[in-house]
């Protein structure tokens, strides 16, 4: 199978003008130099002193001069790969692609069967992620779900154990911040590779931290990163800051609090491990005015889902951005315009990973009818983006000539010979009325089915037992506490 | 006059005007009003529009927070003078609430401290990455009938649980309810580890805590 990725699209959106992109920049610089960040770490407020940040201790709060933040940005690699277990599958990070990958990290899951919502298990992470492996439109996996019936100091180990189980493509998790568990998801991923000198060249594992909006990190987290970038592990940190609340109301102003979390971390990063791979993320959003709540959709999101890929772009960096993730309780008309809307806009810029499919209500609970139809919406885009070609084929005189006024192109060879190159719908209901009303059914129904089926009969090949056994090893000893 | 500075104060409460709140207060008390009336009659009554207006949808969750800090810095003003008077307002509840150890995420915690103490409730804000032992002594110390325990993490929901359990084992469960909250909270969960109550945002948890000490 290969990957579908949306490549060399020849739609593009002017979303900022490269004045305002500097503007922005500057801003941010301004904002991390004069007001500062929070580093609730002792090693990495340190490490930032030895490079020339000012250090209030007792705030936990770094001031870092702007030149020195755009001189560690520098050393960052512009591009490199996400490796695969499957050469095949790999992600080649090179500013012509945008892969999917699933969302995360829900906590509660609707029963593919049931239909029941229930408290997610290690077993859905696992289910998930066999159904992400068949999967074409999905590039990479997230850990979807919290494995909430393992121990949280080797949760997030048990998700990546989940899914390397039954996946060979990328692994990107969200879940491990702490030093700790990072020390022994690095094992993990050593081990499926055959060392730490081919993890390196092959990282089959990146790692997402979370900012702590506004102008703040978690401490677990940073620590965690640093880890994964000594070993050469993709490392990107995530800003939500969110309008109203998190950050300031107006989206300008959004962008420069979240800016300035992400490239601070990004810098230190560079201070720590010169020339490890980084990137860019952001799922930023509007608050809720009502309850101050994570709205996960809407104009903003939309917005922001373009923009953030010039500054990534910028800053010579990849994106993994937050498009899809609707606001949406359940697989419907919000969830459509939410997920088709913001991945649009995303793909628009060229942002390089999309996250993600499967997830309702701001990224909480995991439905696979979701995650199906949200696959579909990467095919209508995969195919939108494409364009119109115009070349001497494409234009059709000689089909046209032949076929003549009021004659039709049904049975002719051109047609033939280019007819898929049409979008077929495997889940949008374009039979005939009657059909539909003896049933009554749609694209919900034909996914939840689509859903039923795969996570019956589709198995892949279980990984090699020495490696699941070394994995048991490792996720054992996390736990001696 | 003392009608027209209550009024001013009453509308900078509602317009969402700290400074001019403050102003007014201590406008009010220089000119001999009882700070039990400056309260009554001027910033409660602000309040009250306040929270009509969100209800009917004209105002929005920023405005509540800001008339809020209005109220809460006029407060700060008339409660020497309450207690020189030997007076005191009357107190919907004793709340402990924080945000439980290994997790940062603060401003969901601190919307609803700020929301529980406008609507009456004695807040104790114990900030975040509170240690267990921390929530159970507050507690004890202040004899709180209401403890809200915030967690923003798949990680450290847990944690929610061994507060509950702690305060079995120091014997208080009995004198508190217990609210949690958080983005990966949900009710099946607050059921599931013996909390009281659970509410997804903040106006919701001020109704829930009036419930729950209500009984």
């Amino acid at each position: 199978m290969a990957i579908k990725s949306i490549a060399n699209p020849k739609i593009s959106l002017n979303i900022l003008t490269e004045a305002e992109v500097r503007q922005i920049h500057r801003a941010t610089l301004d904002v991390i130099e004069s007001v500062g960040v929070r580093f609730p770490s002792s090693l990495a407020l340190d490490i930032l002193e030895e490079h020339g940040a000012s250090v209030d201790r007792q705030r936990q709060v770094a001031r870092i001069p702007g030149h020195i933040v755009e001189t560690y940005l520098a050393k960052a690699p512009p591009v490199y790969t996400l490796a695969a277990l499957d050469p095949a599958l790999d992600l080649p990070l090179d500013g012509h692609h945008s892969y999917l990958g699933t969302d995360g990290c829900g906590v509660e899951i609707i029963d593919a069967f049931t239909g029941e919502r229930r408290r997610s298990t290690k077993q859905d992470v696992s289910n998930v992620a066999r159904l992400a492996d068949y999967l074409p439109q999905i590039a990479f996996h997230w850990a979807p779900l919290s494995a909430q019936d393992c121990p949280p100091q080797s949760r997030g180990l048990h998700e990546l154990d989940a899914i390397w189980s039954v996946s060979g493509k990328h692994a990107q998790t969200e879940t491990i911040v702490d030093a700790r568990q990072m020390h022994f998801a690095i094992e993990m991923a050593a081990a499926l590779v055959g060392g730490r000198a081919e993890l390196r060249k092959r990282p089959v594992l990146s790692i997402m931290q979370c900012t702590a909006s506004p102008l703040g990190q978690d401490g677990g987290s940073i620590e965690a990163g640093l880890l994964a970038a000594e070993a050469g592990l993709p490392v990107g940190y995530m800003t939500m800051a969110s309008c109203a609340t998190t950050g300031p109301a107006t989206l300008a102003g959004n962008l420069v609090v979240g800016n300035a979390e992400v490239i601070a971390a990004l810098a230190l990063m560079e201070m720590h491990a010169p020339g490890c791979p980084v990137y860019y993320a952001a799922a930023q959003t509007a608050a809720d005015l009502r309850t101050g709540a994570y709205t996960g959709g809407g104009p903003a999101d939309f917005l922001f889902g373009a923009a953030t890929n010039l500054l990534a772009d910028f800053y010579r960096v990849p994106l993994s951005m937050g498009a899809y993730a609707t606001g949406a309780k359940e697989p419907d008309w919000q969830a459509a315009v939410d997920n088709s809307l913001s991945a649009f806009m995303a793909v628009s810029t060229l942002s390089d990973m999309l996250l993600g499919a499967g997830l309702l209500h701001g990224s909480r609970i995991f439905s696979y009818e979701q995650l199906l139809l949200d696959c579909e919406i990467w095919d209508i885009l995969h195919a939108t983006f494409q364009g119109i070609v115009v070349n001497e084929e494409t234009l059709a005189l000689e089909a046209i000539r032949q076929v003549g006024p009021g004659g039709n192109f049904l049975g002719h060879k051109h047609t033939l010979k280019h007819m898929r190159e049409l979008w077929q719908p495997s889940f949008m209901d374009r039979r005939p009325y009657e059909v539909w009303e003896q049933r009554r059914d749609g694209a919900r129904d034909f996914a939840r089915q689509k859903a039923r089926t795969l996570l019956n009969d589709y198995h892949p090949s279980p990984l090699d037992p020495q490696l699941k056994a070394e994995f048991q090893r490792i996720i054992a000893e996390a736990e001696k506490v | 006059m003392a009608d027209e500075i209550l009024t001013q104060l009453t509308n900078a409460i509602i317009e969402g005007d700290p400074d001019l709140a403050v102003e007014m207060t201590q406008k009010a008390l220089n000119a001999g009003l009882e700070p039990m009336d400056i309260i009554q009659q001027g910033l409660v009554p602000g309040m009250t529009v306040v929270g009509e207006r969100y209800e009917s949808g004209e105002y929005f969750l920023p405005n509540l927070i800001i008339s809020a800090n209005g109220m809460q810095d006029a407060m700060k003003l008339l409660e020497p003078e309450l207690r020189a008077r030997q007076q005191a307002m009357s107190v919907a509840g004793k709340v402990v609430i924080g945000t439980v150890q290994g997790d940062i995420h603060e401003i969901g915690k601190s919307l609803v401290a700020t929301m529980l103490s406008v609507n009456g409730f004695q807040v104790f804000d114990l900030g975040v990455d509170v240690p267990t032992e921390q929530f159970i002594a507050k507690v004890k110390e202040t004899g709180a009938n209401l403890l809200g325990l915030s967690a923003l993490l798949t990680t450290t929901m847990v944690v929610q649980r061994e507060v509950i359990e702690a305060l079995e084992q120091s014997g208080l469960r009995q004198q508190v309810k217990i609210m949690v909250g958080g983005a990966p909270v949900s009710r099946g969960w607050a059921n599931e580890i013996g909390a009281d109550g659970y509410a997804e945002d903040a106006i919701g948890a001020v109704l829930l805590a009036k419930q729950l000490v209500a009984g």
